[in-house]
């Protein structure tokens, strides 16, 4: 170990750079849960959102409704959690949103 | 004069209620008003041992619901604070020995006598915590900076909203300042962050708070930094605005951080 790194040992700097610190830890880790927390989204509620969605994007592109994946992830790096959907697009609708 | 009836919250258990409720009453009635500090956990009767009145007791809250004797008859009055009273919850009955109509009268015939109504709260979510908190007004949410403790007070600050409590205002209580200063322990700024609510208090992990509790003598009553933090808290609660000490900064510990440190919260 260099002199460096001993001298900033004693003084606790250095620290934050090579270990991340237990309470950014606990921060990150509390970000997300109570966000998880907080969204209770239930299944029905999800069913009943996947159901609107499905109907404005049908005023636009004609999809394969039977593969519509929508799923709420919880992305820790970010700290927040998303709403992902993958929707297969069979073809673009002409008169563009005109039922 | 309109009485304020404040409820002191906070999800998981054993993080400060009841020692809270103690001293910011004694704090509030040491500034001149008078206090009424009320033991709403029932069945687990903690706030006389607390404040040391204990052997005082004659009639309960729950006798006074029960109509047993008049609500004025379970009233302590301490003799040590003048001002100060409290009233004790009945250790043999259960939680549902109370329904929340219940405590909404009571705390509105203790309107009539009293500025301040504290009450002491159950943890949990269930309803000994919905009975507590039914006739308040207001809501003081305590918390230590520790991942569990936080996330339940996210959620007893969602019921507590639900229920139109307002202010609703977060103590974060034992926070230890060199671990804070390590990056060993979430500060108050973190804690805010995370729970996004007024912060009314700062209190320190402080020794004072076990002994004074030992022997059931207040905070108030002797010099510490535990109590300078209570104190603060009855003034903030009060109006009056008292600077809070900046314990978060991982930086400057050098001899102005040990003086914040000495002279804080
Ligand atoms: N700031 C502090 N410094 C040191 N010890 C503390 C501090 N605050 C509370 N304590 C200690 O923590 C313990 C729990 O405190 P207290 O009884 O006030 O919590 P509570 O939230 O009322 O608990 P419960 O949920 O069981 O009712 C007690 O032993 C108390 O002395
Ligand atoms: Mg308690």
């Amino acid at each position: 170990m260099s002199f460096i790194s001993n001298f900033s040992n004693l003084f606790g700097i250095g620290r934050t750079t090579r270990h991340t610190k237990s309470s950014d830890m606990a921060k990150n880790r509390l970000t997300v849960a109570i966000a998880h927390d907080r969204t209770d989204i239930s299944p029905g509620i999800m069913e009943n959102m996947r159901r609107d969605i499905i109907a404005v994007l049908k005023k636009y592109v004609e999809i394969d409704e039977g593969n519509i994946e929508l799923d709420l992830e919880n992305d820790s790096a970010k700290g927040y959690f998303a709403l992902v959907a993958s929707v297969p697009v069979m073809k673009v609708r002409r008169t563009h949103g005109k039922p | 004069m309109a009485s304020r009836v404040i409820v002191v919250t906070s999800g998981k258990g054993g993080v400060g209620k009841t020692t809270t409720t103690a001293n910011v009453a004694a704090a509030l009635a040491e500034m001149g008003s008078k206090v009424v500090a009320v033991d709403g956990d029932v069945g687990l009767r903690n706030l006389d041992v607390v404040m040391g009145l204990e052997n005082r007791i004659v009639y309960t809250l729950v006798d006074a619901i029960d109509g047993h004797c008049r609500l004025s008859q379970a009233v302590i009055r301490d003799k040590r604070v003048d001002n100060l009273f409290m009233i004790p919850t009945a250790q043999s009955k259960t939680k549902d020995a109370v329904t929340p109509q219940q405590m909404i009268d009571v705390c509105d015939e203790l309107r009539n006598d009293y500025e301040y109504v504290l009450i002491d709260c159950p943890a949990g979510i269930e309803a000994g915590f919905k009975n507590a908190a039914a006739g308040a007004d207001e809501a003081l949410v305590v918390t230590t900076p520790e991942v569990s403790a936080v996330r339940d007070a996210d959620r007893i600050i969602g019921l507590l909203e639900s229920m139109d409590k307002s202010p609703i205002r977060l103590i974060v209580n034992r926070i230890r300042s060199d671990m804070v200063k390590r990056g060993d322990m979430l500060g108050v700024s973190d804690v805010l962050d995370v729970l996004a609510i007024d912060l009314i208090g700062i209190v320190p992990d402080d020794e004072a708070v076990i002994t004074s509790a030992n022997s059931g003598v207040l905070l108030t009553s002797q010099a510490s930094q535990a109590s300078h933090a209570f104190r603060n808290i009855a003034s903030r609660i009060a109006g009056v605005d008292v600077p809070f000490m900046n314990l978060d900064s991982r930086e400057g510990i050098g001899i102005f951080g040990k003086i914040k440190t000495i002279f804080g919260f």
